[in-house]
Protein backbone atom coordinates (compact mmCIF):
# COMPACT_ATOMS: atom_id res chain seq x y z
CA UNK A 1 0.00 0.00 0.00
CA UNK A 2 1.36 3.83 -0.80
CA UNK A 3 1.48 6.34 1.29
CA UNK A 4 -1.39 8.26 -0.75
CA UNK A 5 -3.75 5.26 -0.08
CA UNK A 6 -2.70 4.37 3.09
CA UNK A 7 -3.99 8.04 4.52
CA UNK A 8 -6.90 7.45 2.25
CA UNK A 9 -7.47 4.23 4.23
CA UNK A 10 -6.43 6.09 7.36
CA UNK A 11 -8.94 9.20 7.01
CA UNK A 12 -11.78 6.45 6.21
CA UNK A 13 -11.17 4.69 9.53
CA UNK A 14 -11.51 7.65 11.14
CA UNK A 15 -14.54 9.44 9.68
CA UNK A 16 -16.62 6.24 10.08
CA UNK A 17 -15.33 5.86 14.27
CA UNK A 18 -16.00 9.82 14.60
CA UNK A 19 -19.62 9.37 12.87
CA UNK A 20 -21.92 9.11 15.92
CA UNK A 21 -20.34 11.91 17.39
CA UNK A 22 -20.09 13.95 14.69
CA UNK A 23 -23.49 12.97 13.56
CA UNK A 24 -24.93 13.70 16.74
CA UNK A 25 -23.48 17.00 17.38
CA UNK A 26 -24.66 17.81 13.74
CA UNK A 27 -28.04 17.08 15.31
CA UNK A 28 -27.89 18.98 18.16
CA UNK A 29 -26.75 22.31 16.21
CA UNK A 30 -29.58 21.67 13.13
CA UNK A 31 -32.38 20.12 15.71
CA UNK A 32 -33.53 18.23 12.16
CA UNK A 33 -31.96 15.07 10.96
CA UNK A 34 -31.69 15.54 7.74
CA UNK A 35 -29.86 19.01 8.12
CA UNK A 36 -27.59 17.16 10.37
CA UNK A 37 -27.15 14.30 7.74
CA UNK A 38 -26.09 17.01 5.16
CA UNK A 39 -23.96 19.19 7.57
CA UNK A 40 -21.83 15.92 8.76
CA UNK A 41 -21.53 15.28 5.43
CA UNK A 42 -20.06 18.47 3.97
CA UNK A 43 -17.94 18.63 6.82
CA UNK A 44 -16.53 15.16 5.86
CA UNK A 45 -15.91 16.68 2.34
CA UNK A 46 -14.43 19.65 3.48
CA UNK A 47 -12.37 17.65 6.00
CA UNK A 48 -11.05 15.50 3.16
CA UNK A 49 -10.28 18.46 0.92
CA UNK A 50 -8.54 20.40 3.96
CA UNK A 51 -6.48 17.37 5.05
CA UNK A 52 -2.76 19.25 4.75
CA UNK A 53 -3.66 21.21 7.08
CA UNK A 54 -4.24 18.78 9.87
CA UNK A 55 -0.87 18.61 11.34
CA UNK A 56 -1.35 15.62 14.25
CA UNK A 57 -3.57 12.85 13.51
CA UNK A 58 -4.54 12.41 17.15
CA UNK A 59 -6.30 16.10 16.85
CA UNK A 60 -8.37 14.67 14.15
CA UNK A 61 -11.74 14.47 15.89
CA UNK A 62 -11.39 17.98 17.78
CA UNK A 63 -10.65 19.60 14.10
CA UNK A 64 -13.80 17.69 12.28
CA UNK A 65 -15.67 19.19 14.82
CA UNK A 66 -14.71 22.33 14.34
CA UNK A 67 -15.02 22.35 10.94
CA UNK A 68 -18.65 20.97 11.03
CA UNK A 69 -19.32 23.95 14.29
CA UNK A 70 -18.00 26.45 11.17
CA UNK A 71 -19.21 25.73 8.56
CA UNK A 72 -23.15 25.39 10.57
CA UNK A 73 -22.67 28.87 11.61
CA UNK A 74 -21.70 30.34 8.70
CA UNK A 75 -24.69 28.66 6.76
CA UNK A 76 -25.92 30.56 9.71
CA UNK A 77 -24.96 33.77 9.33
CA UNK A 78 -25.79 33.83 5.63
CA UNK A 79 -29.56 32.96 6.34
CA UNK A 80 -29.79 35.67 9.16
CA UNK A 81 -27.52 38.91 8.94
CA UNK A 82 -28.21 39.66 12.63
CA UNK A 83 -29.36 36.15 15.74
CA UNK A 84 -32.60 37.19 16.95
CA UNK A 85 -32.23 38.21 20.52
CA UNK A 86 -35.44 36.44 22.76
CA UNK A 87 -37.02 38.23 25.88
CA UNK A 88 -36.57 36.20 28.68
CA UNK A 89 -37.09 38.33 31.65
CA UNK A 90 -39.26 35.90 33.22
CA UNK A 91 -36.76 32.58 32.97
CA UNK A 92 -33.59 33.96 32.60
CA UNK A 93 -33.33 32.71 36.68
CA UNK A 94 -34.93 29.73 36.52
CA UNK A 95 -33.41 26.90 38.25
CA UNK A 96 -34.81 23.56 38.43
CA UNK A 97 -32.79 22.61 41.52
CA UNK A 98 -34.86 25.11 43.42
CA UNK A 99 -38.26 23.75 41.93
CA UNK A 100 -37.25 20.17 43.33
CA UNK A 101 -34.82 20.49 45.98
CA UNK A 102 -36.90 19.80 49.44
CA UNK A 103 -34.04 20.79 52.49
CA UNK A 104 -36.09 18.30 55.00
CA UNK A 105 -35.78 15.49 53.28
CA UNK A 106 -31.62 15.79 52.44
CA UNK A 107 -31.47 13.03 54.90
CA UNK A 108 -33.26 10.46 53.33
CA UNK A 109 -33.73 11.24 49.13
CA UNK A 110 -33.48 13.91 47.02
CA UNK A 111 -36.56 14.89 44.54
CA UNK A 112 -33.95 16.71 42.64
CA UNK A 113 -31.48 13.11 41.68
CA UNK A 114 -34.55 11.29 41.49
CA UNK A 115 -35.43 13.48 38.80
CA UNK A 116 -32.25 12.90 36.65
CA UNK A 117 -32.95 9.34 37.14
CA UNK A 118 -36.16 9.57 35.49
CA UNK A 119 -34.93 12.13 33.28
CA UNK A 120 -35.25 10.69 29.80
CA UNK A 121 -33.08 11.26 26.84
CA UNK A 122 -35.75 12.31 24.49
CA UNK A 123 -36.85 14.44 26.96
CA UNK A 124 -33.62 16.20 26.80
CA UNK A 125 -33.70 16.01 22.81
CA UNK A 126 -36.56 17.76 22.87
CA UNK A 127 -35.65 20.69 25.51
CA UNK A 128 -32.54 21.63 23.06
CA UNK A 129 -34.45 21.39 20.02
CA UNK A 130 -36.91 23.89 21.65
CA UNK A 131 -34.66 26.26 22.62
CA UNK A 132 -34.46 29.39 20.49
CA UNK A 133 -31.21 29.74 18.00
CA UNK A 134 -28.66 31.91 19.81
CA UNK A 135 -29.25 29.58 22.82
CA UNK A 136 -28.87 26.53 21.75
CA UNK A 137 -26.16 26.72 19.64
CA UNK A 138 -23.95 28.41 22.98
CA UNK A 139 -25.43 25.10 24.91
CA UNK A 140 -24.39 22.69 22.06
CA UNK A 141 -21.02 24.20 22.03
CA UNK A 142 -20.51 24.43 25.79
CA UNK A 143 -22.06 21.53 27.09
CA UNK A 144 -22.32 18.93 24.08
CA UNK A 145 -18.98 19.54 22.38
CA UNK A 146 -16.96 21.23 26.10
CA UNK A 147 -16.09 24.33 23.70
CA UNK A 148 -14.30 26.87 26.44
CA UNK A 149 -15.91 29.97 26.73
CA UNK A 150 -13.11 31.68 24.73
CA UNK A 151 -13.53 29.09 22.01
CA UNK A 152 -17.48 29.71 21.38
CA UNK A 153 -16.79 33.42 21.68
CA UNK A 154 -14.17 33.46 18.59
CA UNK A 155 -16.64 30.75 16.58
CA UNK A 156 -19.23 32.98 16.90
CA UNK A 157 -17.74 36.31 16.74
CA UNK A 158 -18.92 37.96 20.21
CA UNK A 159 -17.83 39.02 23.56
CA UNK A 160 -16.99 36.90 25.73
CA UNK A 161 -19.21 38.35 28.02
CA UNK A 162 -21.83 37.36 25.45
CA UNK A 163 -20.97 33.80 26.08
CA UNK A 164 -21.94 33.75 29.30
CA UNK A 165 -25.23 35.52 29.20
CA UNK A 166 -26.69 33.16 26.41
CA UNK A 167 -25.33 30.25 28.38
CA UNK A 168 -26.46 31.05 31.71
CA UNK A 169 -30.33 32.03 29.65
CA UNK A 170 -29.95 29.00 27.45
CA UNK A 171 -29.84 27.02 30.48
CA UNK A 172 -32.28 28.51 32.46
CA UNK A 173 -34.42 28.06 29.68
CA UNK A 174 -33.50 24.60 28.79
CA UNK A 175 -34.25 23.71 33.09
CA UNK A 176 -38.10 25.55 32.59
CA UNK A 177 -38.37 23.35 29.45
CA UNK A 178 -38.04 20.23 31.49
CA UNK A 179 -39.62 21.14 34.49
CA UNK A 180 -42.88 22.33 32.26
CA UNK A 181 -42.75 18.71 30.55
CA UNK A 182 -42.45 17.03 33.74
CA UNK A 183 -45.57 18.96 35.60
CA UNK A 184 -47.45 18.34 31.63
CA UNK A 185 -46.32 14.18 32.39
CA UNK A 186 -47.72 14.61 35.70
CA UNK A 187 -44.48 13.75 37.31
CA UNK A 188 -44.58 16.79 38.91
CA UNK A 189 -46.94 19.54 40.59
CA UNK A 190 -46.40 23.30 39.96
CA UNK A 191 -45.65 25.00 43.28
CA UNK A 192 -44.85 28.49 43.82
CA UNK A 193 -41.51 29.85 43.28
CA UNK A 194 -39.80 29.67 46.75
CA UNK A 195 -36.12 29.34 46.83
CA UNK A 196 -34.76 27.20 49.46
CA UNK A 197 -33.16 28.18 52.64
CA UNK A 198 -29.06 28.19 52.30
CA UNK A 199 -26.78 27.14 54.81
CA UNK B 1 -7.62 26.39 59.89
CA UNK B 2 -10.31 28.58 59.01
CA UNK B 3 -11.24 29.75 55.71
CA UNK B 4 -9.49 33.63 55.76
CA UNK B 5 -12.09 34.88 52.87
CA UNK B 6 -15.10 32.56 53.29
CA UNK B 7 -17.78 33.35 50.24
CA UNK B 8 -21.34 33.29 50.73
CA UNK B 9 -24.09 31.07 48.59
CA UNK B 10 -25.01 33.80 46.87
CA UNK B 11 -21.39 34.72 45.60
CA UNK B 12 -21.11 30.83 45.35
CA UNK B 13 -24.15 30.31 43.21
CA UNK B 14 -23.29 33.19 40.98
CA UNK B 15 -19.59 31.51 40.24
CA UNK B 16 -21.30 28.48 39.86
CA UNK B 17 -21.98 27.72 36.63
CA UNK B 18 -18.06 29.23 35.33
CA UNK B 19 -16.97 26.31 37.89
CA UNK B 20 -18.39 23.58 36.58
CA UNK B 21 -17.36 24.58 33.12
CA UNK B 22 -13.64 25.04 34.62
CA UNK B 23 -13.71 28.68 33.64
CA UNK B 24 -13.09 30.04 37.26
CA UNK B 25 -9.32 31.39 38.24
CA UNK B 26 -7.66 29.55 41.22
CA UNK B 27 -8.44 31.99 43.59
CA UNK B 28 -11.61 31.74 42.80
CA UNK B 29 -12.37 28.16 42.05
CA UNK B 30 -10.57 27.19 45.70
CA UNK B 31 -12.71 29.68 47.09
CA UNK B 32 -16.26 28.06 45.72
CA UNK B 33 -14.80 24.53 46.50
CA UNK B 34 -14.54 25.26 50.55
CA UNK B 35 -17.90 26.82 50.23
CA UNK B 36 -18.94 23.69 48.83
CA UNK B 37 -17.14 21.49 51.41
CA UNK B 38 -18.97 23.30 54.39
CA UNK B 39 -22.21 23.83 52.95
CA UNK B 40 -25.06 21.22 51.95
CA UNK B 41 -27.62 23.16 50.09
CA UNK B 42 -25.09 24.43 47.47
CA UNK B 43 -23.26 21.21 47.27
CA UNK B 44 -26.63 19.29 46.57
CA UNK B 45 -27.22 22.21 43.35
CA UNK B 46 -23.70 21.99 42.94
CA UNK B 47 -24.33 17.74 42.23
CA UNK B 48 -27.54 18.69 40.47
CA UNK B 49 -26.17 21.09 38.23
CA UNK B 50 -23.42 18.64 37.60
CA UNK B 51 -24.76 15.48 36.85
CA UNK B 52 -27.42 17.73 34.32
CA UNK B 53 -24.32 18.71 32.56
CA UNK B 54 -23.20 15.05 32.24
CA UNK B 55 -26.60 14.03 30.81
CA UNK B 56 -26.59 16.85 28.08
CA UNK B 57 -22.79 15.81 27.44
CA UNK B 58 -24.36 12.53 26.55
CA UNK B 59 -26.52 13.26 23.55
CA UNK B 60 -23.07 14.14 21.61
CA UNK B 61 -23.46 10.31 19.75
CA UNK B 62 -26.81 9.45 17.88
CA UNK B 63 -27.39 6.81 16.10
CA UNK B 64 -26.11 6.33 12.66
CA UNK B 65 -28.81 5.17 10.48
CA UNK B 66 -27.89 2.07 8.17
CA UNK B 67 -28.95 4.47 5.28
CA UNK B 68 -26.68 7.87 6.42
CA UNK B 69 -23.49 5.17 6.72
CA UNK B 70 -23.85 4.07 3.38
CA UNK B 71 -23.89 7.40 1.97
CA UNK B 72 -21.00 8.39 3.84
CA UNK B 73 -19.14 5.40 2.66
CA UNK B 74 -19.89 6.12 -0.73
CA UNK B 75 -18.55 9.63 -0.32
CA UNK B 76 -15.41 8.78 1.32
CA UNK B 77 -15.00 6.21 -1.61
CA UNK B 78 -15.78 8.54 -4.13
CA UNK B 79 -12.55 10.65 -2.60
CA UNK B 80 -9.37 10.30 -4.76
CA UNK B 81 -6.15 9.61 -2.69
CA UNK B 82 -4.04 11.68 -5.14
Amino acid sequence: MDETTADHAWFERAVLGLLPELLGTARRLTGNAQDAEDLAAEAITQAWLHRSSLRERERFPAWLHRILTNLFLSRRRAQASRPEETCLDDEAEFSLFERLHQPFLLWWGSAEQTFLDRLLRDDLIRAIEGLPDPFRIVVVLADVQGLSYGDIARSLEVPIGTVRSRLARGRALLQKALWDHACDAGLRTRTPDVRPEHA
Amino acid sequence: MSDPNPIDCDEALRLLAAFLDHELHLDEREGVERHLQVCRSCFSRAEFERRLKGEITRLRSEEVSPGFEERVRRLLGSFSPA
